[in-house]
């Protein structure tokens, strides 16, 4: 039993000097994720957050036939370029792109206007842009808010009560706690957390195995006093500590990145302190042995370093397809999915960023299945190293 | 003292070894020769048990290599051909490993790798990275590697493949030290001046089989003639074909090694 901590001690020692194991362990995975969340995190803030802070740029033909509009238009930030202009020559300016939207005023927009008649205004704009979609649909907003203030004065100037005209008011209660909300922008969290954590012992799991073959050091060490199945433990083991390493990294480095990026912003608070982090790292530890030990079988079944790389990058897939499949089902916790790895690890992580805990029953059902396949795949593996074409 | 009695080895179709029996005794170098893809390698991976016979067995100073395979290779120290080191430890750190996997105790692995490394004149080279090491300077690792725990048997696949004069001299020196105190030493090779040089006792494998065992005097009186090599040319055609299967494309197919 001792051969396996010396076995142990070694791949761990030797994967420290080795640049490839290194980077996938130590920083690709830890700095990749976060930033991919930061990132993406901040991008959809700008896009929908600060757009309506923004100044329209807006081309007006004939202003001088619409000033009280013009005027109400202003104070919406909405910055005017006068023209005198007709239709056609509209149409060429949006189409060349020298004017974003160009707004039109018929002649007879006031005489309607003042006769009560609905009055056509037109606004040229290339909604193939997705920023003119957004400008049209702003613009829309505020003239029709425009128009439903005439309306209500028109309706009073009548004697009416403008509230006849408002028959039903629909009121949609949004009921997600901010936990909740963040958890949907942050789902893609801990499919991240388990590939990173995966990729921490790839190259060690590849190098102790077809890598130790193909260089031949493999043969001299099956020639040691030491049960062969102790050797594969061992390296197992030394997977473990770089997925461990590299899983414990990643998860801190997602609560530092989540703090700077402040959630508060987009009306979330996801808690993502130590706490959370901690729980995190936790509910992740039963799938170590199992992801080692299936990269270590599968890497030591390939004839060579290379093949073993093709391989064992595909098997970096398996674990993170229920995710996957989570996500585009919308699949709730239930027991028997919890049974099933890496599933029920991203369940438990969900519930821990959106503080709604799951039944101690789906958690402990979760971590035993999780170990109990992680140890057949670990036995497997010993099996594996006791044939004789192990030397291939 | 190695003794096998009647291995035989099949790689699918092909029979690598039919019936190997051979004895190397205390104290003697013995040479295992025989032309590529004649068994050399399979036989000695079978005593050094990384290969379980099909039939046949092996005892090592007794302890049979089919029955007791932990044991016999307590008994071994084994250079197995290649000898693949560590890129990323340093040599003596190679070494270390094994003395571990040996139990042997910290202090004692210490002492005795700075040991075999003045032994083997592996100073200049010896904390640096195996990365990159010479052919000269892997097979003295991997030697060190092999005595770290001062096996009584020494098991040496094709050691001198790679070697400049200066290293093949130094590795005889040690070998020779190492039958004056007493040890078993098996090695294999196909290069006949070498064995000549060396060996107290010849098995000459041909097609799997023992061709013949005895010292080089006795090889050459039962061929009749003055010369080893001619000794060998005729006892390996006597042994049925003659030397068709020398090269590497001679080799068996699906056979690992010669």
């Amino acid at each position: 039993m001792r051969a396996i901590w010396r076995v142990f001690l070694k791949e761990v020692r030797e994967n420290l000097r080795d640049r490839r194991t290194l980077i996938s362990a130590l920083i690709f995975g830890p700095l990749f994720g976060p930033l991919l969340v930061a990132s993406a995190l901040s991008l959809s803030f700008r896009s929908a957050g600060v757009q309506s802070e923004r100044p329209l740029y807006l081309t007006v033909s004939h202003s001088e036939r619409a000033p009280d509009l013009l005027a109400y238009l202003r104070q919406y930030n909405v910055r005017i370029k006068a023209v005198e202009e007709d239709e056609a020559a509209a149409r060429r300016e949006v189409a060349a792109h020298r004017g974003e939207e160009v707004l039109l005023v018929p002649a007879d927009f006031g005489s309607r206007l003042q006769a009560g008649q609905p009055s056509p205004l037109l606004l040229f704009a290339d909604e193939s842009e997705t920023r003119s979609a957004a400008s049209v649909e702003r613009l829309a907003a505020i003239i029709n808010q425009y128009g439903a203030t005439i309306a209500r004065l028109r309706l009073i100037a009548r004697g009416l009560d403008p509230l006849l005209t408002v028959p039903i008011v629909l009121h949609p209660i949004d009921i997600s706690t901010p936990a909740a909300r963040s958890a949907l922008v942050l789902g893609a969290l801990s499919y991240l957390v388990l590939l990173t954590m995966l990729m921490g012992g790839m190259y060690l799991a590849i190098d102790a195995t077809a890598g130790e073959r193909e260089r031949g050091s493999l043969e001299p060490l099956l020639t040691l006093p030491v049960r062969r199945e102790y050797l594969i433990y061992g390296k197992i083991l030394a997977a473990c500590a770089y997925m461990t390493l590299s899983l414990v990294l990643t998860v801190t480095a997602f609560a530092v990145v989540l703090r700077f990026v402040g959630l508060e912003r987009f009306g979330m608070s996801a808690d993502f302190g130590p706490r959370v982090a901690a729980g995190i790292v936790l509910a992740c530890l039963p799938l170590v042995p199992l992801g080692a030990a299936l990269m270590t079988l599968v890497a030591a079944f390939t004839r060579s370093y290379r093949e073993a790389q093709t391989y064992v990058g595909l098997v970096l897939l398996i674990p993170t397809l229920p995710l996957v499949f989570a996500a585009v089902l919308g699949l709730q916790p239930r027991a028997s999915l919890m049974a099933v790895p890496s599933l029920g690890q991203h369940f438990i992580m969900l519930s821990l960023i959106r503080m709604q805990p799951l039944p101690a029953g789906y958690v402990a059902l979760s971590v035993c299945s999780t170990l109990a396949l992680g140890a057949l795949l670990v036995f497997a593996a010993g099996r594996l190293y006791r044939r004789e074409r192990l030397l291939g | 003292m190695i003794e096998a009695e009647g291995l035989s080895k099949r790689f699918g179709a092909v029979a690598a070894v039919s019936g190997v029996s051979l004895r190397a005794l205390d104290g003697r170098i013995t040479g295992l020769l025989g032309p590529n893809g004649a068994g050399k390698s399979t036989t000695l991976r079978i005593l050094y048990t990384v290969l379980p016979p099909d039939c046949g067995d092996a005892r090592i100073d007794g302890i049979s290599v089919v029955g007791e395979p932990l044991g016999a290779r307590r008994r071994m120290g084994v250079l197995p051909h290649g000898a693949g080191l560590y890129p990323n430890l340093t040599a003596r750190e190679n070494v270390l490993y094994f003395g571990a996997l040996h139990g042997l105790a910290r202090a004692e692995r210490r002492v005795r790798a700075a040991e075999l490394i003045k032994q083997l004149d592996m100073d200049e080279f010896a904390d640096r990275p195996a990365r990159g090491f010479s052919q000269g300077q892997r097979i003295k690792t991997a030697l060190a590697r092999a005595l770290i725990h001062r096996p009584r048997n020494i098991l040496l696949d094709e050691p001198t493949n790679g070697l400049d004069v200066m290293a093949v001299r130094t590795l005889r020196g040690l070998l020779q030290r190492l039958r004056e105190e007493g040890h078993c030493i098996l090695f294999s090779s196909h290069v006949m001046q070498e064995i000549a040089a060396l060996c107290d006792e010849v098995v000459v494998i041909a097609h799997g089989r023992v061709a013949a065992q005895g010292t080089p005097a006795e090889l050459r009186g039962r061929a009749g003639t003055e010369s080893l090599e001619e000794a060998f040319v005729r006892l390996v055609g006597a042994a049925g074909g003659a030397l068709e299967s020398e090269g590497p494309e001679g080799r068996p197919e699906g056979a690992p090694g010669g």
